[in-house]
């Protein structure tokens, strides 16, 4: 792959000389990772982010990367607003560490909310600079000009000039991202609308390169021997017999070994031949104490909630493509933060970060799920040692077993109502799973509130998921609240109501059940309704579900009704396609996924033995989207995800009257 | 071995026994068929057999040999797209796109076998290829959609 620095990258775009080399200075200014803007501070000059060619193509820069989000289209839509162009101009160079704004990562709902505005300060101010460098080209006012369309253009005397020709005019790099400039979403013209996916033939077609899907002059394929457990350290191997193979190269570093080849079948027999020791080292089993609750209220309930490891299933696994030129890397990897590999390339290999170059292209999802650079910094090991380009992709039991989980945890909620029916104290400790979405939006006076995360050492690795721990204490939360609901003998929507000020809250909720026909729908032993909902990272979402039983006690989920609010909506469509998809993967989490683990041992790493949602698992899903032009856009690709496992563990209820504690639900309810 | 991929005519040297999928991928750079799971589970790797829906990683090689094996770069006539890749776009039926070759391969020998599906039918029929982003009831959305185009065509090309 050709090594691209941002100075050829936008020769090859035709770009103005001042252009080049204000962008060149930038680029090493944040890549000696202090410099003269400190650590990782973003640009804030219009040169790091956006240019604008002769020709009038815009490429606008960001460190955020694409997994299926479809954020390359709404980032695309924002730039394009901005600059009162069509989308079809503007091209979105994403997670390239050598052209791109330093970024920390594609997380946490972030992209929306933060890059969102931070591109449409950029392109804003572009747009602005633009109209001032005609205005004084032509001594006319500014307010006489407008830009549409690629072109400045002053109506009164029918004069116009192309962005290309003005912008060759500027020195962006003294031009600052301008807030004041933004237009508003009540303004918005390619943003709010349905912009179809930008890269969507490329992906039906097979012409987009995945890395898992690219190929080097030379290359060679590679392999990682592994231990039998998580924590299990190498004693001894023997290469001999893959040191042998034609062609085959053996790498050994430390507790590493690898081997690389000429094609995947005869990597796959040199690992085949190795003969390996391993020590097993189980990690320490946990024991909690159930702890004492107090209750203020009339009436009280306790229980414990559960939830199991799980994964993320990324369709495409961990991959990565690596080669070393003159002592410098270049790394091509599916991962959620290009930078941050970047990083951890730096650790590993002792090299400065401006020798090693990370490139994202879009991946086939994460999910959360794949933050961490084991695989790239795999493949450079090997790529090393073979002194050729190496492609690693991961075999699915690899990325099962040795990437990262979503943590398990246990969730002790105490809560007592008083004689009104309204929360009178709520007690909520999770352990292990995590704090995000831990604080209730319910009312309870702060004095009588309890929520807490203790934290562990955990028996398995374990990092990010989509929403984190906040799928685990919705799951406790709102499943706590139905039982609550039922011992005061208050219907679960009537109960949420009495107890929630949260007016975006309530208006989700409201607008679910309507839908929902909530207030008809009347359970009977062989089908069930339940609701739940919760907010997280600016995102409002209610869940109503109606579940089929069987006298066996299977469940089918037939229908969800899903209400989502998350402020100005920037794509309706998309917004819908991740609400939806965010409901199926919940609907894996709630109902039949787990890791069946012991010792650090994991026992289904594959998909034949650990089931993800397919087809006629699926529920017809409407989703009702509230517009919210007065609040700013927040992220969607996580919370959606919350409501779904509560809402079909009180549908479960509602049928058969058994409370169903734990995550997945359907061998917890074979159990119960 | 001769393999005849795409309506053209290609000679290899390889293990018989080595998976399809293998081979299209990095001897052939025929790259829309993915690699998901090597156990035949998530269709990711589906190409068309003789116009049937075939798991390319646990197809080895050799079983396919002279037979008329169709990968999703072959299915486009030209710059226009084969209804069901149309239908994808249209519907939005995809998000990170990496089930997407799969998935439309094994709609259209879906559509081959029953022109227009029910619900019920696409659900059952594509129920082994795995999209993890969830956007199954799009697809389902989308084979509909390419149903109808490919039925009106056909009347069409009967009626000229």
């Amino acid at each position: 792959m050709p090594e691209w620095r941002r100075r050829d990258f936008l020769r090859t775009l035709g770009g103005g000389l001042l252009v080049m080399l204000s962008a060149e200075y930038d680029v090493a200014g944040q890549e000696s990772g202090g410099g003269r803007r400190g650590e990782h501070d973003l640009p804030s000059d219009v040169a790091a982010w956006l240019h604008i060619g002769r020709d009038g193509k815009i490429t606008a820069f960001t460190g955020k990367v694409e997994v299926g989000q479809n954020i390359r289209t709404s980032l695309t839509q924002a730039v394009a607003d901005e600059l009162r162009v069509p989308p079809s101009v503007v091209t979105l160079v994403m997670g390239d560490t050598a052209l791109v704004p330093w970024d920390m990562g594609t997380f946490g709902s972030r992209t929306t909310p933060t890059m969102a505005p931070e591109m449409r300060k950029m392109a804003a101010a572009a747009r602005d600079t633009l109209i001032s460098t005609a205005a004084t080209q032509w001594s006319v006012p500014k307010e006489h000009l407008h830009a549409k369309d690629g072109f400045v253009a002053n109506g009164d005397i029918k004069r116009r000039a192309s962005y290309g020709d003005l912008a060759a005019k500027v020195d962006w790099v003294n031009v600052i991202g301008n807030a004041d400039l933004v237009t508003p979403p009540t303004h918005w013209e390619v943003a709010g609308t349905d912009l179809p996916k930008i890269n969507a033939r490329e992906m039906v077609t097979g012409k987009h390169k995945y890395v898992s899907d690219l190929k080097l002059p030379g290359m060679l394929y590679g392999r990682v021997l592994r231990g039998p457990s998580q924590g299990s350290k190498l004693i001894s191997v023997d290469t001999s017999a893959a040191a042998k193979m034609a062609g085959v190269v053996v790498v050994r570093d430390g507790e590493f070994v690898g081997v690389a080849a000429g094609d995947e079948r005869t990597a796959e027999k040199a690992l085949a031949s190795m003969e390996a020791k391993w020590e097993e080292k189980p990690p320490a089993n946990y024991k909690y104490v159930v702890e004492k609750f107090h209750s203020l209220g009339s009436e009280s309930v306790q229980a414990s909630y559960q939830v199991a490891y799980i994964a993320h299933v990324p369709l495409e696994p961990r991959a990565a493509v690596a080669q070393w030129n003159n002592g410098k890397l270049v790394v091509s990897t599916g991962t959620q933060r290009p930078f941050g590999v970047r990083s951890e390339l730096a650790g590993v290999f002792g090299l400065p970060e401006t020798d090693i170059h990370v490139l994202m292209p879009d991946t086939g999802s994460g999910y959360g799920g794949k933050h961490s650079g084991e695989c790239a910094i795999e493949a450079a090991r090997l790529a090393k040692a073979a002194g050729k380009a190496v492609k690693l992709i991961w075999t699915r039991e690899e990325e099962f077993t040795w990437a990262y989980l979503r943590p398990e945890g246990v969730i002790d909620v105490t809560s007592s109502v008083d004689a009104g029916g309204k929360l009178a104290s709520w007690q909520f400790v999770n352990r292990y799973s995590g704090p995000a979405g831990l604080k209730t939006p319910y009312d309870v006076d702060e004095g009588r509130k309890i929520e807490r995360f203790e934290e562990r050492e955990p028996p398995l690795r374990e990092g990010s998921y989509r929403g984190l721990a906040s799928t685990a204490n919705h799951f406790a939360r709102e499943s706590h609240l139905d039982e609550m609901a039922a011992k005061i003998g208050v219907d679960p929507l009537a109960f949420r109501l009495n107890n929630l000020k949260n007016e975006r809250l309530r208006a989700v909720l409201v607008a679910a059940t309507e839908r929902f026909r909530w207030s008809k729908q009347k359970a009977t032993a062989s089908r069930g309704f339940g609701l739940a909902c919760g907010f997280d990272k600016g995102g409002h979402i209610a869940c109503c579900v109606e579940v089929a039983m069987s006298a066996s006690r299977e469940v089918k989920v037939e229908r969800v009704v899903a209400a989502w609010d998350c402020g100005a909506i920037v794509n309706p469509n998309h917004l819908k396609n991740q609400v939806e998809g965010a409901i199926v993967m919940g609907l894996g989490g709630a109902l039949f996924e787990e890791i069946e683990h012991t010792d650090g041992r994991i026992h289904n790493p594959r998909l034949s033995q650990y089931r993800v949602p397919r087809f006629t698992d699926v529920p017809k899903i409407e989703v009702i989207l509230i517009d919210r032009k007065d609040v700013p856009s927040a992220g969607a690709g996580e919370t959606p995800i919350v409501g779904i496992a509560p809402a079909i563990a009180n549908a479960i209820f509602s049928a058969t009257g058994l409370r169903i504690r734990a995550m997945p639900l359907l061998p917890a309810l074979a159990r119960a | 071995m001769d393999l005849s991929i795409n309506g053209r005519r290609c000679a290899i040297q390889s293990d018989p026994e080595r998976p399809l999928l293998w081979v299209l991928r990095n001897e052939l750079d025929l790259t829309g068929a993915k690699y998901g799971c090597g156990e035949g589970q998530c269709g990711a790797c589906t190409v068309l057999v003789d116009g049937v829906a075939h798991r390319s990683c646990i197809t080895p090689v050799y079983t396919v040999a002279g037979r008329e094996i169709t990968t999703v770069e072959g299915l486009a006539d030209g710059e226009r797209l084969h209804p069901v890749q149309q239908a994808f776009i249209d519907c939005d039926a995809m998000q990170c796109g990496y089930c997407t070759c799969g998935m439309v391969l094994a709609a259209v020998a879906l559509l081959r076998k029953t022109p227009m599906p029910s619900d019920a039918e696409i659900k059952q029929k594509l129920d082994g290829n795995l999209c993890r982003c969830g956007t199954y009831n799009r697809i389902v959305e989308a084979v509909h959609k390419a149903a109808g185009v490919i039925q009106a065509s056909n009347r069409e090309a009967q009626h000229a």
